[in-house]
């Protein structure tokens, strides 16, 4: 069983809103001073899924493909660090600023270059764009089955069984190898991994590809491939001004907010 | 700039479900003397053509193996209604649904979907699409340079469609085979009303501390009377487990927009207001009075909640 897992790197979600600003000449978001990206969680969290199932069966292989710069790098050691085997990154110019589609070929492409993958986890979204379209598409352009938003996954027999998460509930689907699967938080958390992992996964080589290893023409790819056009990045106003209700007691805050609701016709 | 518009349809008991009316109030506004279709697929699809107001037209199949939705049988019926329509702008809801269907018709169809927007307009001949990202710290604005455009839509950012249902249908192909196979359903119970139908909700976060934290706060939802209030979570306190799933509010959970929203010991991310920045009032109760959700709320109470919610049901039961 050869499990690969997409990862991206993204600026950290957690930023406070106040240290997040757009640079409006190049619509793009300016890296916050002293805040490193991270390893978009859902992604960890499909790290962990394929590494389960990895570890449930007692043999296969992991490995972790990004598509990004350099520093991307950090996020494929992680999920080495995790216990994945491998780490692939796909770093070329010629991908930058491209949309889900133009993603999902360089990933696919790198998928069918390494030949023998049985399964592709990813996150649901990734937790910048949140578009969740990268995995559906991998398994369109593969011609793959998938099962979105997962927060089970495990083999049973020769079929993976998933759960998913619904609206209203859960469903269990069965999905035949090979297959796209995207993880949701549901899923529960990814292990941390401790530092004589991390020392390990620090030592491995991550094999890097450009367009070109993986037959790809620039004009497919990056801002040249993409249909769907960024026109604007920018920061919402926010309308409320709140009105702190004051009292020296919890009741007296209470009878206060009460008298403002009801004057409102909101209760 | 006219536009034949296909709506994505959903069933909900037999009929249009409240989205796809939303999406179908949009679609009249955007068609600019277009065409207004609709696709309905799974048993009663035929007759809920009737209520599918604002359609002139609709692509219908009674096929029951529609009713659970999977993506590989919808995929040709939506593709099929999109060809014979003429569509030039593909609307559909970020629902279950469509969160698959948009990524895997938009490559069949090779061209682009912007998924969970929350404005579609027509500026000056061109579409716009724009979008919540960064967590709701940003929005962006798209254009497709692809035709049939598609958009996936965030419940809520249209009204609901009015007048007649459609007045023509066509037929759609019978469901084909899945590769993907549901071999079981298990439906979560939510006690009580529906948070998105309820007109005040009450939600919880991390900051309760514990899941007994839910308990007064269904008491809270119960003192404000059991047809009007329903209790929700943030995403943080659903990983903790103190809540269902399906009962999280949020950019992964379900959007809200009650008239009043309590917002308790939740600190306001932009994840989670993503799901609850439409309701009209907003009620934030924080420790910390520089908590981010003051900056949505229309009145703040800085208190520990374990003090200010009894108070709060003691108070509304005088």
């Amino acid at each position: 069983m050869h499990i690969v897992v997409c990862a991206k790197q993204i600026p950290d979600p957690e930023t406070p809103p106040s240290a997040f600003k757009i640079d409006a000449a190049t619509n793009k978001v300016v890296p916050a001073q002293g805040i490193a990206p991270v390893l978009s969680q859902f992604d960890a969290i499909a790290a962990e899924a394929a590494l389960r199932i990895k570890e449930a069966g007692g043999e296969g292989k992991v490995t972790v493909i990004s598509m990004g710069a350099e520093s991307a790098q950090a996020a494929i050691k992680q999920v080495l660090a995790m216990g994945a085997d491998e780490g692939v990154l796909l770093n070329d110019p010629a991908f930058e600023d491209g949309d889900s589609h133009t993603t999902a070929k360089v990933l696919a492409s790198a998928i069918q270059k390494l030949g023998d993958v049985d399964a592709v986890f990813c996150g649901r979204q990734a937790a910048d764009w949140d578009m969740g379209q990268v995995g559906l598409l991998i398994a369109e352009i593969l011609d793959w089955p998938v099962a979105t938003i997962a927060k089970g996954a495990s083999l049973e027999g020769e079929t993976l069984s998933v759960e998913r998460v619904l609206a209203d509930g859960f469903e269990t689907v069965q999905v035949p190898f090979p297959a796209v699967v995207t993880v949701s938080n549901e899923f529960g958390e990814p292990r941390y991994p401790k530092l004589p992992q991390i020392m390990a996964a620090a030592k491995k080589t991550v094999t890097q590809m450009k367009a070109g290893d993986l037959g790809l023409d620039p004009s497919e790819v990056g801002k040249a491939g993409s249909r769907l056009q960024l026109q604007k990045l920018f920061i919402p106003e926010k309308g409320a001004q709140v009105e702190f209700i004051a009292g020296d007691t919890p009741q007296e805050q209470a009878a206060a907010l009460v008298s403002k609701l009801r004057a409102d016709k909101l209760i | 700039m006219p536009q034949n518009i296909l709506v994505v349809g959903e069933l909900e008991n037999g009929a249009p479900s409240t989205v796809t009316l939303e999406l179908l109030g949009g679609a009249a506004a955007l068609a600019a003397g277009g065409s207004v279709s609709v696709s309905l697929l799974g048993s009663g699809a035929t007759a809920a053509a009737a209520q599918a107001a604002g359609a002139s037209k609709a692509f219908v199949s009674d096929d029951a193996n529609y009713d659970t939705f999977r993506g590989e049988q919808w995929l040709p019926a939506v593709q099929a209604a999109v060809e014979q329509s003429g569509a030039t702008l593909v609307l559909m809801a970020q629902s279950t649904a469509g969160r698959e269907l948009g990524p895997r018709l938009a490559h069949r169809l090779n061209t682009a979907v912007a998924m969970d927007c929350v404005k579609v307009e027509d500026a000056g001949g061109a579409l716009q699409f724009t979008r919540p990202a960064y967590g709701g710290n940003a929005q962006a604005t798209y254009t497709i340079a692809t035709n049939p455009a598609i958009a996936t839509v965030r419940p809520k950012s249209f009204d609901e469609a009015t007048g007649a249902g459609a007045s023509e249908t066509a037929e759609l192909p019978a469901a084909g085979a899945s590769r993907v196979n549901v071999v079981g359903k298990e439906v979560t119970e939510s006690e009580g009303l529906a948070l998105t139908d309820a007109p005040i909700v009450v939600a919880g976060g991390r900051g309760l501390g514990a899941p007994e934290g839910f308990e007064t706060l269904r008491e809270l939802a119960a003192a404000l009377g059991k047809d009007k209030a329903a209790v929700g979570a943030s995403r943080a306190a659903v990983d903790l487990g103190w809540f269902p799933p399906s009962e999280q509010i949020g950019l992964t959970g379900k959007v809200v927009t009650p008239d009043l929203y309590i917002a308790i010991a939740i600190s306001g991310a932009s994840q989670h207001m993503a799901g609850a920045s439409g309701s009209k009032t907003i009620v934030g109760v924080n420790r910390d009075k520089d908590a981010n959700i003051f900056d949505f709320s229309k009145y703040g109470v800085v208190g520990d909640w374990k003090q200010v919610i009894p108070a709060l049901i003691e108070e509304l039961k005088k």
